[in-house]
């Protein structure tokens, strides 16, 4: 009898004893700070009003939303809400939300939440620009509350790709007095040194768990320095003082890959694009005879096929990018038309195209039909040095046609006021951070009444056919919510787009990003945040832990 | 001093005749882009390599050496001047002129001088020519760097309108131009001299720094300024030291033109 | 004759009541004018967020209805002249905070920065200077010649990187961008002080180096140092917008950088009076301290 009791205490001791040996073997892979860069001072931490890089960042850290679009697989997943159902007119929305979840203050999450946080992203007097992809025409939204985990969203007009909208609506809390420093993300806000840096802290009460049924995020925090240099984060990085940079240049991804070859990411192409325009507005402030040559579609498509790609792609990139395709990048795997190909570099079918419109050429330089030699500048901003490559090599392409080119490299402000008010400047050259895969993104672009269509912005009716044209196809695959016909219209909307070279496209860059030895878990991407998208399953490796 | 001289002056006559000699030194030219072989480091074809794009490194330094080495001395003997006429003149003058000089140039100092070449760029026409475009940087940087050493050479001229020899001068009966230009400025040489010397390297590095402005020289033109700021990217100057080149050659360069200017007032 | 002079404490106060006088109106002139500047140069009214594909019209409009308060400079002057008399400076377009609280947080940064860097740069420049004099050697001249012409030549964003890498402090970088400009001119402005005629005549009596220097060659070269050290000041603020960019201190040199990429003018007229400020004080100062300084007649 005795014995047995001696047996069953030590069974339990022993029972205790692993148990306890068990969870700090757990704990041994919790913990530690991850440590990166922002590039700006972010300008708020209110989700709704979130529109610079450095916010978007801190939105997605700290931010629960409801569906979650997966960076790596392009899907949606459920977040906090489990279900959703979209009705057939594509106008509501309904969620079945979660339960037994608080913000980080302790405050419960309901259907009241998200009714508040539409309100607010709705708001007009806010000009959110999250809020401002859900107008979808004229008239409120309204948030219905079903029951304290049932909402449902009427918009006034069916809004394409609904779902996937609602990855960048962060909940905020409609009663917690701590109003948007009360989140539901992994991450919260804990300390901030204005133009220094940013401390982030594990939220206690985030409600993910892993398949272990452990808590997560795994990470005790994570700081965030504000270095808007990238060779002094390179070498920080190098040095071991950061521990994962989003986006690196072709020149660091590789002299990293040749020293530390594990840490250097290429994902391959990327959503985003480099490409140049010609002015073609009515009353833009330039010569007729330019105007005219700008206007040509004969002149487009030869200035493109007068490109060399290949070699953009091969000395400015270092062979980290593709020759560019359309307004959508390869990498695009549903939207990319997928017939379309880069235009091939083809000088002698260029010239050709140019003299079909009286273009004639003369002791090396090339005149149009008026007699007037061909020159024109094109404007970038300053400071991008592959976009400044980029100009000096087309500046030689262009070249060897007899036109000359002058590259003229701006202050960021004067760049914009140039093309967008005051409209004097003949070609420009730019780049599409595309964050979004839906080309409903692209709406402002394609329509020609926009601000954003950059040759010829705000037109009371389309001045050409083909401009009419894309109007229509862009209203189309807006208006219903069947893909299969969202991508016909907007397949044609690229073919078109490939046909008259409004915007020539130059090339997609891949997605380059680093990660050191230390972080374990990461899988870079190449839609944004690109290495720290599972930020609340990364883990640093326990020696880095232990001396930090 | 002498030998140190002599090696002075053979390296600026190496310089001016390499720089001036460019087409024959670097047949390739400066804008031509070896796309084969971008980055390259220095072989027998390339002597310093090739930058990022594939351009001849050292044609572009002998191209630019004709460009810089001109023009900012030229600036710098502008901004000289309006130094030694506007600090000078109000230090001889003293009284109210020297108030209002002063202050003048105190607030000179402090404006920021960012928005008014961002200014003039606008004015500019986009298609400038490269060297218009050049003339008006340098000319510019010449018209607004003379304030920091007015408000020092004024206190020299205002030291030496109340100095003995001055007084003498002016009872013997000279009149005041005269006595400004042939018996003050020749005592204000040395501040003269320190700015036109430190002028050279900073209008030169500014005019690089103006390249974000889109003032500057124009690509494809080279400039010491674009080719000394090629060092921000350098991560370890171990990895590619060619790079290092155009700034000794300055160093040097100017050095030895500092030599072969200097005489024994200011090198005691 | 007795001439009736007033007490050197009057002319001294009274001096200096009329500089404190005059940096007032150049203070609030500089405002205006440097208001002016940046409201003239195109981008004023442009914002990064214009490009932005996803913000509706009325946002962009309402973006462009934010800067309105700004379009006439001189009622935009008058709020801001008015609300500084009540301590509010204004709030930054580009960080969304106070002027108030951003300067505040910032000046002890740069102050610290720029001024052990000021302080390091005359230490480094005056050894050079003096011991050039003392020893009078060709070498050295040389030397003298060659270390601060390489220092001139390198870009400041170059220092600046170089002391990253290098892992030392950010007033280092700035020492190094200023001592080249110290040095050349306190070493002309001694040189020629000694190439007076009086100091051949005190070395053949046998004065020793130091005293020369001390009595007969600082006296001469003296007020145009001082002179020197005011404007080094302004020198060294200049200097200190790259470094602190690119150092990643947060300090008023950062802010500048950002205000000015951004066309935030709340904050450009702000930095451009305390600038201003800076800049009179210091070479008011120098030119009080060489009036107290200056010999006395009889």
């Amino acid at each position: 009898m005795m014995g047995r009791r001696v047996f069953l205490r030590l069974l339990l001791s022993v029972a205790v004893v692993s148990l306890a040996l068990a969870s700090s073997s757990a704990f041994a892979q919790n913990g530690g700070e991850l440590r990166f860069c922002l590039h700006s001072e972010p300008k708020t931490f209110d989700p709704v009003l979130v529109d610079d890089d450095a916010s978007l960042s801190i939105r997605y850290l700290t931010g629960g939303v409801l569906v979650r679009s997966n960076r790596r697989t392009q899907e949606l997943e459920p977040e906090l809400a489990e279900s959703w159902k979209v009705s057939n007119d594509g106008k509501q929305i309904t969620f079945k939300l979660r339960h037994g979840i608080t913000f980080s203050d302790g405050s419960p999450f309901s259907s009241e939440d998200v009714a508040f946080t539409m309100q607010r992203l709705m708001d007009p007097a806010l000009h959110s620009s999250t809020g401002d992809a859900f107008r979808s025409g004229n008239g409120a939204v309204s948030s219905k509350i079903i029951a304290p985990d049932q909402v449902s969203i009427t918009f006034p007009a069916p809004l394409a790709g609904l779902e996937r909208l609602f990855d960048q609506v962060a909940i905020m809390s409609a009663h917690s007095p701590k109003k948007e420093a009360a989140v539901l993300g992994p991450f919260m806000v804990a300390e901030h040194k204005a133009g220094s840096s940013l401390l982030l802290r594990r939220n206690p009460n985030y409600w993910k768990k892993d398949s272990q049924g452990r808590r997560l995020p795994y990470l005790d925090s994570i700081r965030l320095d504000i270095q808007s240099n990238r060779d002094v984060e390179m070498l920080r990085f190098k040095r071991g003082e950061l521990d994962l940079i989003n986006v690196i240049d072709s020149d660091f991804f590789d002299r990293l890959a040749a020293s530390s070859p594990g840490l250097a990411h290429d994902a391959g192409a990327s959503l985003d694009s480099e490409f140049m325009w010609f002015n073609q507005g009515a009353s833009a402030p330039i010569p007729e005879y330019k105007r005219a040559w700008f206007r040509s579609t004969n002149f487009r498509r030869a200035i493109s096929q007068a490109i060399n790609r290949d070699d953009l792609s091969r000395v400015v990139y270092n062979g980290h990018a593709q020759p560019g395709v359309g307004p959508v990048s390869p990498a695009n795997k549903f939207w990319f038309n997928s017939k379309l190909k880069a235009e091939p570099y083809r000088p002698d079918a260029a010239l050709q195209r140019l003299q079909a419109d009286g273009f004639h050429l003369q002791n090396g330089s090339l005149f149009d039909k008026g007699g007037n030699a061909v020159e024109f500048s094109i404007v970038t901003n300053a400071g991008h040095k592959p976009r400044e490559r980029t100009a000096v090599m087309i500046q030689q392409d262009l070249g060897k046609l007899g036109i000359k080119v002058n590259v003229v490299t701006l202050d960021f402000p004067s760049l914009i006021e140039r093309i967008s008010q005051k409209f004097n400047y003949e070609a420009a050259m730019l780049g599409f951070r595309n964050v979004d895969l839906d080309p409903n993104g692209q709406m402002n672009i394609w329509l020609s009444s926009a601000e954003n269509h950059a040759w010829n912005p705000q037109q009371k009716s389309p001045e050409t056919a083909w401009e009419a044209e894309i109007d229509r196809l862009m209203r189309a695959q807006a208006s219903t919510t069947d893909p299969k016909k969202r991508k016909e219209s907007f397949d044609r909307v690229q073919e078109i787009a490939a046909e008259q070279a409004p915007f020539i496209y130059l090339v997609n860059q891949n997605a380059l990003s680093a990660v050191s030895s230390t972080v374990a878990g990461a899988n870079p991407g190449i839609l944004h945040p690109q290495t720290f998208w599972n930020a609340e399953r990364l883990t640093l490796n326990p020696t880095t832990r232990a001396s930090r | 001093m002498s030998s140190a001289r002599t090696l002075a002056c053979v390296v600026v006559l190496a310089v001016c005749a390499m720089s001036l000699g460019a087409n024959w030194l670097a047949p390739a030219g400066y804008a031509q882009q070896f796309r084969e072989a971008p980055s390259a480091p220095p072989s027998h074809k390339h002597l310093l390599g090739t930058d990022e794009i594939g351009r001849d490194r050292f044609a572009r330094i002998l191209y630019g050496t004709r460009i810089s080495l001109l023009l900012a001395p030229a600036a710098a003997l502008v901004s000289t001047v309006l130094a030694a006429l506007v600090g000078g003149l109000a230090g001889y003058l003293g009284g109210i002129w020297l108030r209002l000089a002063r202050a003048f140039t105190d607030l000179f100092l402090s404006l920021p001088w960012l928005f008014l070449l961002i200014t003039v760029r606008a004015l500019l026409p986009l298609n400038v020519s490269p060297l218009t475009s050049v003339l008006i940087t340098f000319l510019i940087l010449g018209l607004l760097g003379w304030a920091a050493s007015a408000r020092v050479l004024s206190t020299s001229a205002e030291a030496l309108r109340n100095s003995d020899f001055i007084l003498q001068a002016r009872a013997s009966g000279l009149r005041d131009p005269r006595l400004f230009f042939v018996h003050v400025l020749p005592n204000l040489k040395p501040v003269l001299y320190a700015q036109f010397w430190i002028s050279i390297p900073v209008f030169i590095l500014s005019e690089a720094n103006l390249g974000i402005l889109g003032l500057g020289v124009a690509e494809p033109l080279p400039s010491w300024g674009s080719l000394l700021r090629e060092l921000e990217g350098l991560i370890s100057f171990r990895e590619e030291p060619w790079r290092l080149v155009p700034l000794l050659l300055l160093i040097v360069v100017l050095t030895s033109f500092q030599l072969l200017l200097s005489n024994e007032e200011v090198t005691a | 004759m007795c001439l009736r002079k007033m007490p050197l404490w009057k002319t001294l106060l009274w001096k200096i009541a009329r500089h404190l006088g005059a940096i007032a109106a150049l203070v609030l002139l500089g405002g205006l004018i440097s208001a002016t500047l940046v409201r003239m140069a195109p981008g004023f009214d442009a914002d990064e967020r214009e490009l932005d594909p996803s913000l509706s019209a009325e946002s962009v409009r309402a973006l462009h209805q934010s800067r309105a308060g700004e379009h006439n400079i001189l009622s935009f002057y008058a709020a801001y002249l008015r609300g500084v008399i009540h301590g509010d400076l204004g709030t930054s377009h580009a960080l969304g905070q106070p002027v108030r609280t951003l300067l505040r947080e910032r000046w002890p940064v740069t102050v610290r920065v720029a001024g052990v860097g000021l302080l390091l740069a005359w230490l480094l420049a005056s050894t050079l200077a003096f011991t050039a004099c003392l020893w009078r050697r060709p070498a050295y001249e040389i030397l003298g010649i060659t270390v601060s012409g390489a220092f001139l030549c390198i870009p400041a964003a170059v220092l600046a990187l170089l002391s990253v890498i290098l892992n030392a402090p950010g007033y280092l970088a700035i020492a190094l961008i200023v001592f080249p400009k110290i040095y050349r001119y306190s070493r002309n402005l001694l040189a020629k002080a000694y190439s007076l005629p009086h100091i051949t005549a005190a070395r053949a009596r046998g004065l020793g180096e130091v005293r020369i220097l001390a009595w007969h060659v600082l006296p001469v070269a003296g007020p145009q140092m001082i002179a020197l050290a005011g404007i080094t000041v302004s020198i060294a603020l200049g200097a200190s917008i790259p470094v602190e960019a690119l150092c990643g201190l947060p300090g008023i040199g950062q802010l500048a950088w950002q205000a000015a990429l951004s066309r935030d003018l709340p904050l450009l007229v702000n930095l451009t009076v305390l600038v201003t400020l800076v800049t009179l004080l210091a070479n008011s100062g120098a030119d009080v301290m060489n009036y107290m300084l200056r010999p006395r007649e009889a």
